[in-house]
C-alpha cells in the first residue's frame, strides 16, 4: 500500500490530494530544519523556497492562502526571531520585491526602459527621513556641527501617514520627471532616466547647503520609527515564547513589524498591478509596449499613459522608501546609486517581465544569492583558509587561497554570467508573463463540435 | 457635406515633396481608392490624414471639423481608424485583447472602478468581450480569441487588423494595402468583407491599393496620385481610360503607343 502511495505521489503531482501533502511537507521540512539548525543558510532556503512550491502546486486555493497564512504570519516571524538574520533576509526580499514590482510596471507593461528607478525610491525615503527626524531643525547647520539637542519635528506616528503621503509624493516626482524625457523612445529614454536617476542621487548628496536638507553623504540619521506598543511584545512573547525560546524585545518586534508592513504593502501592490492589468489601462501600457504607432493610431494618448505607467511604478519604489528609511533609521546617498537601479531592473528580467510571480521570484532569487549564498561561500572559504586543510591530489592547502577569490567580490561577476545565461536559454525569464485566458462563447461553440 | 475634405495639403521631408497640394474630398458611405506608382505619395498621404505627420500646409476637415493640429490619438478618438502596410498587431497580446485595445476610446471606466471592480467596470468589460466576440465572427476569425495575435497566419492577422479598426466604431476606415500578399480566394472574400462593412454599418472606406483587380472591383470612385500630386480622379471606367494614369504607370512610350492603337 505505501509503495503505491509513493509512486503515486511522483507520477501524479499535479492532481488530487498530492500537491497538497506535497505543500505541507515541504513546509514542515523547511520548519523543522531551521527550528534545528536556526543558523544554517540551507535550512533557510528549503523553508524559503516553500513559497514557490505554494505557488508552483495545483491546489485548492482556501488550502494555499491558509498554507501562506501561516507562513508568513506564524512561522517566518517566528523562524525570524529566533534568527534575526533571516528576518533581515525576508525583510530585504520584500523591499526589492516591491521595487521589482513598480519597475515592471514601467519596463514590463508599457516597455519603457528606465535605468534611474532609485530615484523614486530615494525621493521616499528622503521624506521620511526629513519629516521624521530632527533635520528640520539642523537646516541652518553644517553637517557635523549642529547642537546634540534638537527636538524632532514631527511624532514617529506620523510615519503611517508619510507612507500614504509617499504615494502622491513619488507619484508627482515620477509626473515631472517623466515629462519631459517621455516623448523619446527606446535608447534615448534609457539614457535619460539614467541621467535623472543621478542627479536625484547627486542632489541627496549636495543638498547640505546652503541649506541644510539631506545632510549630505553622511546621511541622515536617527530617523524616527513608529512607537511599538508594549502589549504587541507581550502578545508575542505569550504567544511564541515558548517557541523561540528567550524573551523577545522591542527591538525584535520592530524588525517582525517591518516585515509585517513591507508584506502589506506588497499585497496592495499585488493587487493594484493585477486590476490595472487586466483593464484598460493595462492593455493600453501593452499596446504601447508591442506598438506606439499602432496604439496611437487606436486612440491611446501616449504621454498621457507613459506618465500614468512611470506615476504608478513610481509610487510603490516611493512607498518602500519611507519603510526603509523607517526601518534603518539612516539614510545615505549610498543606497541609491546606479547599481542599485541595475540591481532592481536585473531582477524584473530574471524574473519575466510583465509576470508578477517572476518578478518577486526574480528578487527572491537576487536577494537570497546577494545575502545568503555568496556570503555563507565566503565564510565557509575563510573558514577552511584558517584551518590546516589541504585539497589532496594536487596539494593545495586552503590557507594559500588568495582572499582575491572571495565569492562576495564576485557578485556582480556572478550576476553577469546569469544574466547572459538567461538572455540565451530563458529569455522570456523565470516564470514568463502569460496573457489572461478568457472564457469565451466562441471558444464553447468550437469545443461543442 | 463631404465626410473628408483637404485643401491643398503639403508634406516635405526635407527637399522631397512626398505630397504636393493635394485637394481631396470624400463623400460619406461611399469606397474610395488611392492608386499610383511606387513612391507616389500615397502612405505619406494617410499618414497626414491620421495624424502621424502634420502637414506642412494646408487644411483637413473631417465631419465638419478641423483635425489640424490634433494628436493622432485625438484624431482617432474623432472617428478614424485605419490598418497598416506591414500588419501592426499587438503581437504578444491576445487576439480578444487586440480588439479591446481598439474600443480604448469608447471604454469610460475610471480607475476608482478598475481597481474595486465596482458594477459598471465588470459589466462595461463583459459587454465589450461580447462586442470583440461578435466582431471577430464578422470578420470571420472563430475560436481564436485566446490565441496570441503573431500566432494567427497572414489572412487571419489582416482580418484582426480590421477588426481591432472597427471596434473603435469609426466614421472613416483606412485600409493601407489590406489585399497584399493575398491569394485570389482571399482576395475575394476580403473584398466581400469591405462591401459588408460599408453596407451593413454604413461606414466610409478609403483604401490604398495596388491590386488592380481589387481596385476596379470595389471602388466607386478613384484618386490617382504621382509624385505626390494628384493626377487624376474619376470612376474606375474613366481612370481605366486616362492618358495621364497610363503614362504615370507604364511611361510616355506606353501611353503614346496606346493612342496610336487607338487612332489606327
Amino acid at each position: 500500500m505505501v509503495p503505491t502511495f509513493w509512486t503515486d505521489i511522483i507520477k501524479k503531482p499535479e492532481q488530487g490530494i498530492y500537491p497538497h501533502i506535497i505543500i505541507l511537507a515541504h513546509m514542515i521540512l523547511g520548519t523543522g530544519l531551521v527550528y534545528i539548525s536556526p543558523r544554517s543558510n540551507l535550512a533557510f532556503l528549503v523553508l524559503i523556497t516553500s513559497f514557490f512550491t505554494l505557488y508552483y502546486f495545483k491546489a485548492d486555493q482556501r488550502f494555499k492562502l491558509i498554507v501562506g497564512v501561516v507562513l508568513t504570519l506564524f512561522i517566518l516571524p517566528v523562524v525570524g526571531v529566533r534568527n534575526i538574520f533571516y528576518l533581515e533576509v525576508i525583510f530585504q526580499i520584500s523591499v526589492f520585491a516591491a521595487l521589482a514590482l513598480g519597475l515592471n510596471i514601467v519596463v514590463g507593461f508599457a516597455g519603457l526602459l528606465d535605468l534611474g528607478y532609485v530615484a523614486f525610491y530615494a525621493v521616499g525615503a528622503y521624506l521620511w527621513a526629513f519629516f521624521g527626524s530632527q533635520q528640520y531643525y539642523v537646516l541652518p547647520f553644517a553637517p557635523g556641527t549642529q547642537p546634540s539637542n534638537l527636538p524632532f519635528l514631527l511624532p514617529g506616528d506620523a510615519f503611517y501617514l508619510f507612507m500614504f503621503a509617499a504615494i502622491f509624493v513619488a507619484a508627482l516626482t515620477g509626473i515631472l520627471l517623466g515629462t519631459p524625457v517621455l516623448r523619446l523612445r527606446g535608447d534615448y529614454l534609457a539614457i535619460v532616466t539614467l541621467g535623472f536617476g543621478e542627479v536625484i542621487r547627486v542632489l541627496a548628496n549636495n543638498l547640505d547647503k546652503p541649506l541644510n536638507f539631506t545632510n549630505g553623504p553622511q546621511g541622515i540619521t536617527p530617523i524616527q520609527r513608529p512607537t511599538m506598543p508594549q502589549a504587541a511584545v507581550d502578545v508575542f512573547n505569550k504567544l511564541f515564547g515558548g517557541v523561540v525560546g528567550h524573551e523577545v524585545s522591542p527591538a525584535d518586534m520592530y524588525n517582525v513589524m517591518f516585515y509585517l508592513l513591507a508584506l502589506a504593502v506588497i499585497i496592495v501592490i499585488v493587487f493594484v498591478t493585477r486590476r490595472l492589468d487586466d483593464s484598460k489601462i493595462g492593455r493600453a501600457w501593452t499596446a504601447i509596449r508591442e506598438d506606439e504607432t499602432a496604439a496611437i493610431a487606436m486612440g491611446i494618448p501616449l504621454v498621457k499613459m507613459k506618465l500614468a505607467a512611470f506615476a504608478v511604478g513610481a509610487s510603490f519604489a516611493g512607498v518602500m522608501g519611507v519603510l526603509l528609511a523607517g526601518s534603518r533609521t539612516f539614510i545615505s546617498p549610498e543606497s541609491f546609486s546606479f547599481m542599485q537601479s541595475i540591481g532592481v531592473l536585473s531582477m524584473v528580467i530574471l524574473g519575466g517581465s510583465g509576470s508578477i510571480p517572476g518578478v518577486i521570484l526574480g528578487a527572491a532569487t537576487v536577494t537570497i544569492l546577494n545575502l545568503q549564498v555568496l556570503q555563507g561561500l565566503s565564510l565557509h572559504l575563510s573558514q577552511l583558509r584558517q584551518s590546516d586543510a589541504v585539497i589532496p591530489i594536487i596539494n593545495f592547502a586552503w590557507a594559500d587561497l588568495s582572499t582575491q577569490l572571495d565569492p562576495a567580490k564576485y557578485q556582480r561577476l556572478l550576476f553577469g554570467l546569469i544574466l547572459i545565461l538567461m538572455m540565451i536559454f530563458r529569455p522570456a525569464g523565470l516564470i514568463p508573463s502569460q496573457r489572461r485566458k478568457r472564457e469565451l462563447a466562441s471558444d464553447e461553440a468550437e469545443g461543442g463540435e | 457635406m463631404a465626410l473628408l475634405e483637404t485643401n491643398n495639403i503639403v508634406k516635405n521631408f526635407g527637399g522631397l515633396i512626398a505630397v504636393n497640394k493635394v485637394n481631396f474630398k470624400l463623400e460619406s458611405g461611399r469606397i474610395v481608392s488611392i492608386i499610383g506608382p511606387n513612391g507616389a505619395g500615397k502612405t505619406t498621404f494617410f499618414n497626414t490624414l491620421t495624424g502621424i505627420y502634420k502637414p506642412d500646409q494646408g487644411r483637413i476637415t473631417f465631419n465638419g471639423r478641423p483635425l489640424n493640429g490634433l494628436r493622432p490619438d485625438q484624431i482617432a478618438s474623432r472617428g478614424i481608424a485605419r490598418t497598416f502596410q506591414n500588419i501592426r498587431l499587438f503581437g504578444n497580446m491576445s487576439v480578444i485583447e487586440n480588439i479591446l485595445v481598439g474600443m480604448h476610446v469608447h471604454l469610460k471606466q475610471s480607475s476608482i472602478d478598475t481597481l474595486f471592480h465596482l458594477p459598471f467596470f465588470k459589466k462595461e468589460e463583459r459587454e465589450s468581450e461580447q462586442k470583440a466576440e461578435e466582431l471577430m465572427t464578422y470578420v470571420g476569425l472563430q475560436g481564436v480569441g485566446n490565441e496570441l495575435a503573431k500566432n494567427l497566419p497572414y489572412g487571419g492577422q489582416r482580418r484582426l487588423e480590421i477588426a481591432r479598426a472597427l471596434a473603435a466604431d469609426p466614421l472613416m476606415l483606412l485600409l493601407d494595402e489590406p489585399a497584399a500578399g493575398m491569394n485570389p480566394q482571399e482576395t475575394e472574400d476580403i473584398i466581400r468583407l469591405f462591401r459588408r462593412i460599408r453596407d451593413e454599418k454604413g461606414i466610409t472606406i478609403l483604401l490604398i491599393e495596388h491590386d488592380m483587380r481589387v481596385v476596379m472591383n470595389i471602388s466607386e470612385q478613384i484618386c490617382v496620385m504621382d509624385h505626390g500630386e494628384k493626377i487624376a480622379e474619376g470612376t474606375p471606367d474613366e481612370i481605366r481610360s486616362n492618358t495621364q494614369v497610363i503614362e504615370a504607370y507604364l511611361g510616355r512610350g506606353a501611353a503614346a503607343g496606346q493612342h496610336e492603337e487607338k487612332n489606327a
